[in-house]
Order: C-alpha cells, then sequence, then structure tokens
C-alpha cells in the first residue's frame, strides 16, 4: 500500500485547499508522497491524480522533471555532492572520487545496505562554502576528505539509533509543516470568483475600460 | 480562435506591415505566421499548428524582424504583425538561424528515413532539404529508446524520432482533454509517453498522427501499408455519423488505406474521431456483401443473378403499398436516400423511417429553428445538453463544444441523464431522474427553481434558469438522454426551453450518418420504426424493406423486432454487410460502402457535402441509387436517371431545400452549402409537444431507474467489421452512484444481478460512477457480454430494474 | 544554535564589516529567526507604518525608492508593479525563493536567518498593490530555510501578523509557503509561475514579457526575488530618501554579494550598490582579501554563472550595470566566482555548462540539443579528445544559441576590445545562452589553454563534414 495513508491524506486535502486551483498542491504533495515512502511511487501519483482531478500522466510530467523526486528507491541519506563551478575550482572532483571510494560504489548507486546513494549535483547555494555537500538537503560546508569520512560514520551511527536522528530519512524535508489556523485563514477563493479588488483599497471611480 | 481570423479577413481595416520588401495586410490579431502564409511566404515550422495554441518551442519560424530598432530574430508563431513592421524571410541571419535549427533538431534524430512511414511526406524531411544544412555534424551518440512501443492499441510511439513539438502533447490536452500522453523528464531527456500501465486510450488518438511532423507515431492500421507517393485521394465526408466530418481518402491499388482530417472551419476544424478515421478498414472486411443473395426453397440463401434478385425483391414490394414497411436509409447517400423516396412515393408507400427507435420524431426534427455547429459553439453562448455524451456519440461535435466551452467564454447547461465529457466543464448540471426531465425543463422554464425537481438541486435549477435568462445567444443540443425512456419527454423539455428562450437554435444530435439527407429527401415518412415494427408483429405488414438497418441488433426492444420478423410475408434487405437482421431477410441486394460511390450527405446542420468515390465496391455492389432505380423499373415506374449527375438534377427539381445546390460545387469540396428552405408544413414544436403524452409510472421504491446509451466503441456494425476496432468494445457493466452502494449491499467491482421487468435476469459487474445519479442504474448499449436490449420496451415510459448482491 | 536537534552553523559563509547594512541587519543577531528576536530588533516596524498610509501611497515609496530587483534582471520592484493592470482581480504575489544560480546565495541566508523581515516585506508588497494570497517558493533543496520559513509564518499567524485582519485592521493576507522539487530553470519567473500551477517548470513564451498581467493562473501576478522584498520594511521604517542616500542615482541602496573561488576569504556581503568596486570586494580588507596565498587572479566571473567572465582587466568596475554591461558582462543575482592561476580554465568552464545544459527544461530547441552538445564537445576536449574542429564546432552551436557576437571583455594581453552586452537569443529563456556564456569567454579570453589541448584535424578529415556550415570567425584563436 504506497498511496497515501489516512492521516497523510488528510493533510493532503488541507494542502490542496490552501490553493485558488487544486493542481498548484501537485509538488508539496509530490513530497509527501516521498516523504511517506522514501520515493515517489506509480500508486502514490495515481492517488494523487484522483486528489487533485487531473491524469496519472500529468502527475508523472511534473514528478520527473523534478530532480528532487525519485522514482525508483534510494538510500535512506540521499548524498549529493556538488560539481558545479565555485566546488570544482576547490575540489569537487577529487571529494567525488573519495566519496565513490568511501563508500564503495558509483555515482548515481546505492551502497548494498540502503543506507547511502551517492549523487552528484549541481550548485547548492553554498558557493562560499565550497566544497560543499547536503545529506538529505542539509548543508555540510567546507567538506575535506576527512570530514566526508567522518559524517558517513555518525550517519551509520545514527542510523541504527531508535528516535529522531539529526537528519531524516530520505523524503523528508522540512520538519516543521506550516499550519494555518481555521479562525485566522482569508481562505483560498478560486481565480474566477473574485471580481473586484480587497476591501482595504479605495473604490476606484468606476472606469469603463472594455 | 482561426475562425475569429477568419471573420476578421474580410474586415478592413488591416495591418500594413512589410515582408520581403512587399507591403501586406495582416488582420488584427492575426499571428505573423499566418499573415505571411496567406500572402504567400511559407516560413517552415514544426510546432506551430493553426488550431492549437502557439508555444514557440521548435524555433523554426524564427525569422529577422525589425520593429525600428534593427532585426531580431522573433518567432513568427508568437507575435502578431504590427504596423510599419519589417520583416525578412530569407536574410542572412535568418536563414542561419534556420540551417542552425535543423541542425540541432538532427542532432538525435535517427536517419532512418527508408523504413519510416513518414518518409516521403515528412515535413522534417521537407525542411532539412528546403532550408537545412543538408547534413548533420552531430558525431556523438544519437539518443537512444527502444523502438516503436505501442501507447494505445491504435498508436505507435517511435521516441527516437520526436523532436518533442509538443503538438501530440498539446492536442491531448488542450483539443482533446485527455492528457493521457505528456512530457516525461527533463532537458535533452525529454521524452513523450504515458503513464506506466496507462495507455493512450483517446477516442481521437489518430490525430496525434495525423499532426506528429515525423515519423515519430504511427497508427497500426496504416503501418507499413503504403508510400505516400504510391497514394491516390480524394475529398470526401464522413459518414460514420451526422457531424459529417471533412475527410480526405487515400487509398493505394484500389484499397483504402488511410483516411485523414480536412480542416473544415465549419465542421471539424481538421480533427476526427477515431472511429471516423479508422473504420474504413470495414469496407475490406469478410462480412461485406458482395452478392445477391436469394433464399431457395430449403431455406439456404444461395447466390442469384443481379436481374433475378431484383425481380424477387420487386415482387415483394408489389405488396398493397398500406403493407409495405421500410426501416432504415441513414447509411445511404443523399441521391440513393432521394431514389428510394421516389420509388416508395411511385408505389404510394407511405410509410418509411430511417431512424431505428433510437432517435427522435421526424416531425419534431422539422419544427425545430435550426443552429450551425458555428453558432452553437460561438463565444460568449450558451448551449443546453438535452442529449446523451457527444463524446460518446458525436466525438467531433464535442471537440467544437468543448472548445467554445475552455476557450471561448461558452457556457454549457447539462440536460443529460448522468455526467458526460463535458460535465466538467458544464456550469449547470442537470441530470434528471428517467421520467422527469420534462417537469425539470418545466421548473426551469417557470423559474420555480427553489427545490429539487427530479432530483436535481435547486442550485443547479436556479444556475440554468440565470444562464437561460442572460440574453445570451442559446444553442441547444437535442437528442436522446436515455434509450430506455420515451423521447416524448425529450419534446416536452424542449418545448418548455423554447417557450422560455423563444430565439433559441437546436442542433440535433441524432447520430445516425446520413439520417438529415433521409429526412430532407423525404425517405422519413408515416409512422415510425416502433410502429412499423408493432404493426408487424400484429400481422399487419406484408412486406418489410431494411436499407442498412440491422434492427435485430440496434432497435431498443429486441423482442418486438424478432416478432415482427416472424410475422411479415417479405423480408428484403439492401445492405453493405451480412447481419443478425439480414440473416432473416428473404433476399439481400448488396450496397456499395464508403469510399465506393460518388454521393452527398447533409450533416446535422442541414450542410451538404460531398461523399466520393476512391476504390471500387467488392463483387456486384452497386450504389444505392442505382439499385432503387433497377427495382423501379422491374416495378414498371421507370425513373429516367442513368447517372449520377440525372439523379442530382431531379432532387434539385423536386425537393426545394436543394433547389439552389450548385452540385459541381459540391464536388469541389470546401464547407458547403446549407440546404435551403423546405416546403413541409410542420406543426410547431409547442403544438407537438402538446401533443405528446407520456404516462410515466412512479418511482418503485425498491427499483432503480434504468439509463441506457451509447458507448463509441460498441458492437455496432461498423466497428466491428474493422479490424483495428472491434476488440475496443468494452464488457457490459452496470454503473451506479456510489450512494446507492450501501442501501443495496453491493461492492465496487463485485458481480451483482440485475433483474429487468418481465423477471429477465442478467449477472454484471458493478461499478461505482460519481456521475450516476441517486436511484439511477446506467448500463451501456450494445456492448460485450449482456445485451441491455433485451430489458427494454417500446412501449413502456421509464424501465425499472433491480439489483441484488451476488 | 540547535534547529530539529541538529547544530546549525550560524550565518555560515556570511562576513560582517563595518559598511551599512539594510537586509543583513540582524544576521549577527542570536535569535533573529524567531519572531521574539525579530520584534527586539525593530520587527513589523514597516508594516505598522505603512498600513497607516494609503496602499497607494506604499506604492509610491517604493518606486520613489528604486529598488532595483535582485533576482538578476535588475528591474526596479515599483515600477514591475505598476504593470498591472487596474481592474483586474485577483492579484497574487510570488516570492522567488528558487535561487540556484551558481554562485549565488543570498536568499538562502536571508529566508534561514531573518524569515520575518521577508514575511514583512511580503505584507507591505502585499497591501500596497491590493492583494491577499501570497505564495512563498522556497527551492526544494533547503531544508532549513523551509523550516525556518515554516516556523515563522507559524508564529506570525498566531501573532496576528498574517491572516485575517492583520493588526486589526482590513487588510488580510495568506502567506502560503510552497516548496520546489529541483530545477534551476524555475527561478525564471514565467517558469516559477508555472511550476507554482503545478506544472512542468519550463518558462512561458514572451511577449508578454512580465506576468504582471497574465501570470498565475492567467492572473495579475507580481513576481519579486527574496532579497528585493527583504528591502521593503527598512524602506517603509525609515523612507525612500534615507534608501536613495546609500549608494548612487542608478543604483540606490545596497545589495548582497556572494565571492567565492580561490579568494582568502570567501563570504557573503551587504555593499554598497554602485560605487563598490570588484577590486574593493576581492582585494579589499573589508572583504575577501586577496588572493589564497602565493596566487594571482587570473579571471572571475562578475556576476553569476551566466556572466561572461572578466579578467584582472575589469578589476576597478563598480558593481554598477551601467557600467558593467558596456563592459561585455551583467551582475546578475549578485555572485563572484574568483580563479586563480592554477585553474584549468575549459575544465571550469565546463563544470558552468555541464549545469546549464542539465538544468536545460527542453522546451525549445536550441537550449534542449546546443546545450547538451556545447556540454558533449566540451567534455571530450577536457579529456584530451577533442580536435580543432571541435573548437569550431563550439563557436558554430554557440551561433545558433547565440546569433552575432557575443559578448565578452577588453583584454590587453590578447588585443581584444569588449563587446557590450547584452547578446541576439533564438531561446525562450537565459538557460541556453547561459550554457554558451562560459565556452565563450573561456575560448576568446583564454584561446592557448585550448589550442593546447586539442589535436589538429584538416578539412579533409573524414569524422565530419560541415556542408553548409555557417563560417564563425574563430576571435582570439591564434591571435596571440
Amino acid at each position: 500500500m504506497t498511496r497515501l495513508h489516512a492521516a497523510n491524506e488528510l493533510l493532503a486535502k488541507e494542502v490542496i485547499a490552501r490553493y485558488p486551483v487544486k493542481k498548484s498542491a501537485l509538488i508539496p504533495l509530490l513530497h509527501l508522497v516521498q516523504e511517506q515512502n522514501g520515493y515517489v511511487t506509480n500508486e502514490g501519483m495515481s492517488h494523487l491524480a484522483e486528489l487533485l482531478d487531473i491524469t496519472s500522466a500529468e502527475v508523472l510530467g511534473t514528478c520527473s522533471f523534478y530532480e528532487m523526486f525519485k522514482l525508483e528507491p534510494v538510500g535512506r541519506y540521499v548524498i549529493n555532492v556538488c560539481g558545479t563551478m565555485s566546488c570544482q575550482l576547490l575540489g569537487a572532483d577529487e571529494l567525488i572520487h573519495h566519496a565513490e571510494e568511501r563508500l564503495g560504489i558509483k555515482v548515481g548507486a546505492t551502497t548494498d545496505d540502503g543506507l547511502f546513494t551517492l549523487e552528484r549535483a549541481e550548485c547548492q547555494a553554498a558557493c562560499t562554502e565550497a566544497p560543499c555537500l547536503q545529506v538529505n538537503y542539509r548543508h555540510e560546508f567546507r567538506v575535506t576528505h576527512d570530514n566526508f569520512d567522518s559524517l558517513v560514520d555518525r550517519l551509520t551511527a545514527d542510523s541504527k539509533k531508535n528516535g529522531s536522528a539529526a537528519i531524516p530519512p530520505h523524503g523528508t524535508l522540512s520538519q516543521t509543516r506550516q499550519q494555518i489556523p481555521a479562525g485566522r485563514a482569508v481562505g483560498a477563493v478560486a481565480p474566477d470568483e473574485v471580481n473586484g479588488p480587497p476591501v482595504w483599497l479605495p473604490i476606484d471611480e468606476p472606469e469603463e475600460t472594455s | 480562435m482561426t475562425d475569429t481570423a477568419n471573420e476578421q479577413a474580410e474586415a478592413p481595416p488591416g495591418i500594413s506591415f512589410t515582408i520581403n520588401g512587399a507591403t501586406v495586410e495582416a488582420n488584427p490579431g492575426e499571428l505573423l505566421i499566418d499573415a505571411a502564409e496567406r500572402h504567400g511566404v511559407y516560413i517552415p515550422r514544426f510546432c506551430y499548428h493553426p488550431r492549437m495554441k502557439s508555444v514557440g518551442m521548435c524555433r523554426m519560424c524564427l525569422v529577422d524582424v525589425d520593429r525600428g530598432r534593427g532585426a531580431r530574430l522573433e518567432p513568427a508563431c508568437m507575435i502578431t504583425a504590427a504596423p510599419d513592421m519589417i520583416v525578412d524571410t530569407e536574410s542572412d541571419q535568418t536563414q542561419r538561424a534556420q540551417e542552425g535549427i535543423l541542425d540541432l533538431l538532427l542532432v538525435n534524430h535517427p536517419l532512418d528515413c527508408p523504413v519510416c512511414d513518414k518518409g516521403g511526406e515528412c515535413p522534417l524531411q521537407d525542411q532539412t532539404v528546403a532550408y537545412g544544412p543538408g547534413e548533420s555534424r552531430f558525431v556523438e551518440e544519437k539518443r537512444h529508446y527502444e523502438k516503436p512501443i505501442p501507447i494505445s492499441d491504435l498508436v505507435y510511439l517511435d521516441r527516437e524520432r520526436c523532436i518533442l513539438c509538443d503538438r501530440c502533447t498539446r492536442f491531448a490536452s488542450d483539443v482533446a482533454g485527455d492528457p493521457l500522453i505528456h512530457f516525461i523528464d527533463r532537458g535533452n531527456e525529454t521524452q513523450v509517453n504515458t503513464f506506466p500501465d496507462e495507455p493512450f486510450s483517446s477516442y481521437f488518438s489518430g490525430n496525434t498522427v495525423q499532426i506528429c511532423p515525423v515519423g515519430a507515431l504511427t497508427a497500426e492500421p496504416y503501418r507499413f501499408k503504403a508510400r505516400p507517393w504510391d497514394l491516390a485521394e480524394n475529398e470526401s465526408t464522413a459518414v460514420v455519423d451526422s457531424t459529417g466530418a471533412r475527410v480526405v481518402l487515400q487509398s493505394s491499388r484500389d484499397e483504402l488505406v488511410r483516411v485523414l482530417g480536412v480542416d473544415s472551419d465549419a465542421v471539424n476544424w481538421s480533427w476526427l474521431s477515431d472511429k471516423e478515421r479508422f473504420t474504413y478498414e470495414a469496407n475490406g472486411s469478410e462480412e461485406r456483401l458482395t452478392d445477391p443473395l436469394v433464399r431457395s426453397e430449403s431455406g439456404e440463401f444461395a447466390t442469384a443473378r443481379w436481374a433475378d434478385a431484383a425481380a424477387f425483391a420487386a415482387e415483394a414490394l408489389q405488396a398493397d403499398p398500406s403493407l409495405i414497411g421500410v426501416i432504415g436509409g441513414a447509411r445511404l447517400p443523399v441521391e440513393g436516400q432521394f431514389m428510394w423516396s421516389t420509388l416508395l412515393d411511385a408505389l404510394g408507400v407511405r410509410d418509411a423511417d430511417p431512424q431505428i427507435g433510437d432517435g427522435l420524431e421526424t416531425e419534431l426534427i422539422q419544427s425545430l429553428p435550426r443552429a450551425t455547429i458555428a453558432e452553437a459553439a460561438a463565444p460568449g453562448g450558451v448551449v443546453v445538453l438535452l442529449s446523451g455524451d457527444l463524446k460518446e456519440e458525436l466525438p467531433t461535435l464535442y471537440l467544437r463544444l468543448r472548445h467554445a466551452a475552455v476557450e471561448d467564454g461558452a457556457s454549457l447547461i447539462e440536460m443529460t441523464a448522468r455526467a458526460t465529457g463535458l460535465s466538467r466543464f458544464a456550469k449547470a448540471k442537470l441530470h434528471a431522474l428517467p421520467g422527469t426531465i420534462d417537469d425539470v425543463a418545466e421548473a426551469v422554464a417557470a423559474g420555480t427553481t427553489s427545490e429539487t425537481v427530479g432530483g436535481v438541486d435547486a442550485a443547479e435549477l436556479a444556475m440554468a434558469a440565470k444562464l437561460l435568462g442572460s440574453g445570451r445567444p442559446v444553442t441547444v443540443v437535442i437528442g436522446r438522454t436515455n434509450l430506455a425512456e420515451d423521447p416524448g419527454l425529450i419534446t416536452k423539455a424542449a418545448a418548455a426551453i423554447h417557450r422560455l428562450v423563444p430565439e433559441a437554435k437546436f442542433l440535433p444530435a441524432l447520430r445516425r450518418g446520413n439520417i438529415h439527407g433521409a429526412i430532407e429527401t423525404g425517405l422519413a415518412r408515416g409512422r415510425t420504426t416502433t410502429e412499423i415494427l408493432e404493426d408487424a408483429a400484429a400481422g399487419e405488414v406484408e412486406t418489410l424493406v431494411l436499407l442498412g438497418a440491422d434492427p435485430l441488433a440496434d432497435f431498443p426492444d429486441r423482442a418486438l423486432v424478432s416478432s415482427a420478423f416472424d410475422m411479415v410475408e417479405n423480408l428484403v434487405a439492401v445492405d453493405t454487410f451480412a447481419t443478425a437482421s439480414s440473416a432473416r431477410a428473404d433476399v439481400i441486394l448488396p450496397a456499395a460502402s464508403f469510399g465506393e460511390v460518388d454521393g452527398s450527405f447533409v450533416n446535422l446542420e442541414r450542410r451538404i457535402s460531398p461523399l466520393r468515390a476512391k476504390v471500387t465496391a467488392p463483387g456486384q455492389g452497386r450504389a444505392d441509387w442505382m439499385i432503387a432505380a433497377e427495382l423501379a423499373a422491374a416495378l414498371d415506374h421507370d425513373l429516367n436517371v442513368t447517372s449520377l449527375d440525372e439523379v442530382r438534377t431531379l432532387l434539385s427539381s423536386t425537393m426545394p431545400a436543394f433547389a439552389d445546390i450548385d452540385w459541381s460545387n459540391i464536388d469541389a469540396g470546401g464547407d458547403g452549402p446549407l440546404l435551403g428552405a423546405t416546403n413541409a408544413v410542420t406543426p410547431s414544436l409547442a403544438d407537438i409537444a402538446a401533443a405528446t403524452s407520456v404516462a410515466v409510472p412512479a418511482v418503485d421504491g425498491y427499483g432503480l431507474r434504468l439509463v441506457v446509451d451509447r458507448k463509441l466503441w460498441d458492437l455496432g456494425t461498423m466497428v466491428q467489421q474493422s479490424q483495428s476496432l472491434a476488440h475496443l468494445a468494452a464488457d457490459t457493466t452496470l454503473a451506479l452512484s456510489p450512494a446507492d452502494f450501501d442501501a443495496l449491499g453491493v461492492q465496487d467491482g463485485s458481480t451483482i444481478t440485475v433483474t429487468g421487468p418481465g423477471g429477465a435476469t442478467a449477472e454484471l459487474e458493478v461499478s461505482a460512477s460519481a456521475g450516476v445519479p441517486r436511484g439511477v442504474a446506467h448500463v451501456p448499449y450494445r456492448m460485450n457480454g449482456f445485451d441491455v436490449g433485451t430489458f427494454l420496451s417500446a412501449s413502456t415510459a421509464v424501465i425499472d430494474v433491480r439489483v441484488n448482491a451476488g | 544554535m540547535t534547529l530539529g536537534g541538529k547544530e546549525i552553523e550560524r550565518a555560515a559563509g556570511f562576513v560582517a564589516n563595518d559598511t551599512p547594512k539594510i537586509v543583513t541587519s540582524r544576521f549577527d543577531v542570536e535569535d533573529s529567526h524567531t519572531l521574539v528576536g525579530y520584534l527586539a530588533t525593530g520587527g513589523y516596524e514597516g508594516i505598522r507604518a505603512a498600513l497607516k498610509k494609503k496602499p497607494e501611497e506604499v506604492h509610491a515609496q517604493i518606486t520613489e525608492a528604486t529598488v532595483l530587483g535582485r533576482g538578476g534582471a535588475g528591474f526596479p520592484a515599483g515600477v514591475k508593479w505598476g504593470f498591472m493592470p487596474k481592474d483586474v482581480w485577483p492579484r497574487y504575489l510570488v516570492v522567488n525563493g528558487d535561487e540556484s544560480e551558481p554562485g549565488t546565495y543570498k536568499d538562502r541566508l536571508l529566508m534561514e536567518l531573518d524569515p520575518h523581515q521577508l514575511i514583512e516585506g511580503c505584507l507591505i508588497a502585499s497591501y500596497a498593490v491590493g492583494l491577499s494570497r501570497c505564495f512563498l517558493y522556497v527551492r526544494g533543496e533547503m531544508a532549513v530555510a523551509q523550516e525556518r520559513i515554516a516556523a515563522a509564518l507559524n508564529d506570525a499567524y498566531e501573532a496576528g501578523y498574517v491572516g485575517r485582519n492583520i493588526l486589526g485592521t482590513d487588510f488580510s493576507l495568506d502567506i502560503v509557503l510552497h516548496w520546489g522539487a529541483g530545477a534551476y530553470v524555475v527561478g525564471e519567473e514565467t517558469a516559477l509561475i508555472e511550476s507554482l500551477e503545478g506544472n512542468r517548470g519550463m518558462p512561458r513564451l514572451k511577449p508578454p514579457y512580465f506576468p504582471a498581467a497574465i501570470g498565475l493562473y492567467g492572473k495579475p501576478t507580481i513576481v519579486n526575488n527574496v532579497e528585493t522584498l527583504a528591502n521593503l520594511p527598512w524602506i517603509a521604517t525609515n523612507g525612500a530618501e534615507a534608501y536613495r542616500a546609500i549608494g548612487t542615482e542608478t543604483s540606490p541602496g545596497t545589495r548582497m554579494v556572494a565571492v567565492s573561488g580561490h579568494v582568502k576569504r570567501p563570504g557573503v556581503y551587504e555593499i554598497i550598490n554602485g560605487t563598490t568596486t570588484f577590486r574593493d570586494l576581492i582585494f579589499g580588507d573589508d572583504y575577501c582579501g586577496g588572493m589564497r596565498e602565493g596566487r594571482t587572479l587570473k579571471a572571475f566571473v562578475p556576476g553569476g554563472g551566466s556572466a561572461p567572465w572578466f579578467l584582472p582587466d575589469q578589476l576597478d568596475l563598480p558593481f554598477e550595470a551601467s557600467q558593467v554591461g558596456p563592459a561585455g558582462s551583467m551582475l546578475g543575482s549578485g555572485a563572484i566566482m574568483v580563479m586563480d592561476d592554477t585553474t584549468d580554465i575549459p575544465k571550469a568552464a565546463h563544470s558552468l555548462t555541464r549545469f546549464y545544459a542539465h538544468e536545460s527544461c527542453g522546451k525549445c530547441v536550441p537550449c534542449r540539443e546546443g546545450g547538451t552538445w556545447l556540454e558533449r564537445i566540451l567534455g571530450r576536449i577536457v579529456d584530451g579528445h577533442g580536435t580543432t574542429r571541435d573548437l569550431e564546432m563550439l563557436l558554430e552551436v554557440g551561433e545558433t544559441i547565440c546569433p552575432g557576437e557575443f559578448p565578452h571583455a577588453a583584454s590587453e594581453r590578447l588585443g581584444l576590445e569588449a563587446k557590450p552586452f547584452p547578446y541576439g537569443m533564438t531561446t525562450i529563456c537565459f538557460v541556453g545562452p547561459s550554457a554558451f556564456a562560459p565556452v565563450h569567454s573561456a575560448l576568446t579570453l583564454f584561446p592557448e589553454e585550448f589550442r593546447d589541448r586539442v589535436r589538429e584535424v584538416s578539412d579533409d578529415d573524414p569524422v565530419a563534414s560541415p556542408v553548409g556550415a555557417v563560417p564563425v570567425e574563430l576571435k582570439g584563436i591564434g591571435a596571440s
């Protein structure tokens, strides 16, 4: 069963209600599917298609455009090593090579124990801290080969602990969710059902333009 | 979009600009690529298609545009001409851009032209020759994909050939509304594909093949059948339904091999349903009748000479004309219909009905003020859908109305029996419980919209009343919402709407091909098929003629047809295929089919267009007009016609509607004119409605009211005789509102027992459908597994069934 | 400081100095990202001031201040808002927090370290133009920024700064946090809108050039960069006059610049707009403090990965668009990448071209096919398998993406005059040209590094025969 669980389906409906047009919720909901399953499953995509009243092909079209969405299972920790210019200038290629040797896998592969997937990534917006990498989209800065080794050790140890590890398994991004209290929400209205300016704007003199 | 542009074509003032040194005028809003082409300058393109929104993706149409600040490359499919703009489509910079783009397109395009179906008619091939660098300079490995994969039962996709122009995907999403193929992945890895295990099962899939600018999409029925240079073609009209979409018939070695859509501004905008596109396959079916057949003494059919078979049939027609009934005729070209009509006149036969109990009364159709498709689909109009599901029954008309609702601000009011392909766009959904559509329409007309009527929410009634009272032009698409319901209710509903909006016009959604040709030529006369069959069953018909009709499979009361056939003395069939009904005939005369004879067609707008012969009929099949003429001769009523031209001359001089038709112009193609006024005197819609009485029984507390309607892929003759389509007809299932599931104790996907009137039962799979109103059981007509026609009765207004679990 | 149990390096990369601060003033304040910390440092004073004025007065104030868009195009925010048609409703605000231009990371810091400042900027903009729905689109790969903004929004909703009847007035605004999922091109504002609609993030066609008239759901929409909006609370509090007093006439205020690469102290700096020079930034003691020990400057990218490169010749240019453009490059998103004399130029160029080829959305042919072609040829050259024909091919493919002469810097060493911005393009957006920019800069400014690396082939070589190929002048190659 890799559709959204009941609790996540409720959450999905709450997210959908924030948008004037349902399909806008697609990317956040694909993240939710990925959070639940570690990757985006076909059943999950079909479930979103139902919730958003679009076709599964449309869901896949959007999903496959964005590289954070994985259509196959990946490791608990996805390690993205940045290879774009600033990092490249400061040793990204060597770091990637070291990572391959340390983990015993090539870029794009997952370790046999299912813990690590290694990827070469493009710019992670931390260029002054080169070379950098991300573990499940959390930065590590100015990574030396020794840093990398201890990171792998730390993550391996974390994965054996029960309860909250510093870095959640792949799929979970923000651990804080936005909550809009019902009493405070303005509410989303379909774009075609809004015909005038909001109340705080002074009403313009009627000006027939069309 | 484009039709507005065309309207504006007649309206000066235009926008003056310069192209390749010449000063020309563009229409306001006209894209540069169109304006240029209108003035004889062709700008190469791949992604641009005049019937779809520009996407500007291929960049092939980049041309030098100087707006006073120097020449810059701009995409001609994205910009409109502006005053004083100077355009150069032949400048060095333009040519270098064209060469460069083609070079880039060939980077990943395989060089398999010799084995590609598109070779010889390929825009990429042609434009590379005309504008390209001549040879690909790319020496890296090309993109590789698994070679053609089936993306549906009818279409194959070769992703290596695809240049990602977005035509097929845009068509699927924007035109057909079936976004089942999509761009997948990103950048240089982008491909077109479906979701895993969800095929591109669109009724319009063949259009993607027609508009693909390379050989990436191919249609199963045409793959490797012919080469473009071997093809001969004629422009004709699709006959599978009454929309009358314009087509090109292509043949190779006297065999139809392909049908393409023609861009008729009035009708189909170049699009076709897959039924219109692929049923040409039926022409070559093994079930085609090739020789006249006469039933021998022993009861077996024996091949006969024409003259003998005609004499046999003529003898049957010598019966007392009041004891002769004719059923069918919508398959025939106008000329055949007219000659049969003339023959019946000569014989004094009073009763003929080209509809088979699944349409509306001829008198009603004749009484309606008629709309054209363009009027129905006009921007900002209100369209009432008092019909079946147009996506299933008249798919090309569906495309036009969908476009009107999505792009042109038309508002749809749905008065169908359940949700349809257009429900998503409907502003008001009035899915009345069977037997109540007249009450629902009355409530809207009277403005009594404060409470639920016929299961329709008050809010929906009020919205419908508001739209109908808005002063916007109203078109009513009128047809059968439910084959299990007395059509008199539709008459009453139509009259109520007409009373509210006297200016409303009507577009009849009768499904059968040339049904309007039959009505206009006088072939529809006297009693209805239901009445003829009732008379026959009562022993009051001696000779029954079936003109391309198969009532045993088609008429929504199987039992009545069977007993009628048992009782008549002579059953004469004129047909193209062996059918269940013709198998019961005493004599069968083989007719020539679509693409085998010249003639003409009248569509649901009363627009006349050509039917053209492209191949010869198999065996001894003959044109219908000749068959009628031959029978007339055998009956000593020589009709004095020996050619199609003579038939047409006679038609124009006999029938006022055809008086002004310039036949040579019809054959030349184009949109074709609307028929003129008739001098038929018919009662008004209000009078017809007043004279119609329907007794609807009260809802039985334990039963469900039956809704029966059609699917595009069914067990109908044309679909079943086309080998690529036959298997597309699904199994019969019964759909219920999810709200009824618990009360009935059934589960989605389980097998239930349904009990019809008279206690007949059937076991069917049940499915939940939010589009089915509460208290309704929906069963599609003529699908595999169970024939719901056995539940139908021509003598009751509605049908109640019971559903039990297990 | 911890978040979710993990120690967060505070302001990694941010370097405080003594220059005036507008948007980074709280970066060295403890708990700057919390509502308590924000209120303690003058937070939400800007919206209080704005709410005392009429919306059009606030709009006029922002227009007068001239806040140049910080996303890359540098278009003034107030003017951009004014492009919205007068009587079409609803309107939407979309915050572009999809920062991913190579070399750039100011927005991430603004979102992580001062999320309330951004929220307040959204409030001011929304109040001024009359909209009640704002979408804050944060790049997918920024989990910490997402957490900080989510927490800040939750607090701000509870405290009445966001939502219905803000601060007891009629003004009501929902701010919806939305995450991306990994696509550089979504930083382009029309692609951002497509993405926010749940679609593939492919840029829409121009015209229209701005989504102000036809944007999200086809309605008038403002798309503003995070840093742009972060300026608004300060302006609302201190006035347009005070803002214009900093910087130059054409480039008022400050801006954030990330300097990375081979410098002593790489970091993100808030600099005075228009007057600070590249030399100040790379060599100044307040900034990067010069090159790594014992190394000399070879070249630098002045405005994010898409910008044509500069040489030491251009060091004294100020951070001012009107001077950088004529010199052959652009300021873009505020990111400088510095290369010293150890740099393998073709390889460095390849790391950028690979980025843009990888990030092509695939919509238009020159970018989709051309970008990949460039990347493959360049990769072959870097790996030592290139030929002299490949060098020609690079420029020919580039010519198809960017017809005409491509901008480049002047070089005394090569005897090269500057070719000013901008360039011609056959693509819909700037991703395609951006793939070519590093190729062109590297080939033009360092031809010898390529020539030494490729095998000579003659025209008779059978590998490829460019029939009808466009003759392209090989600038710089063989000139030295």
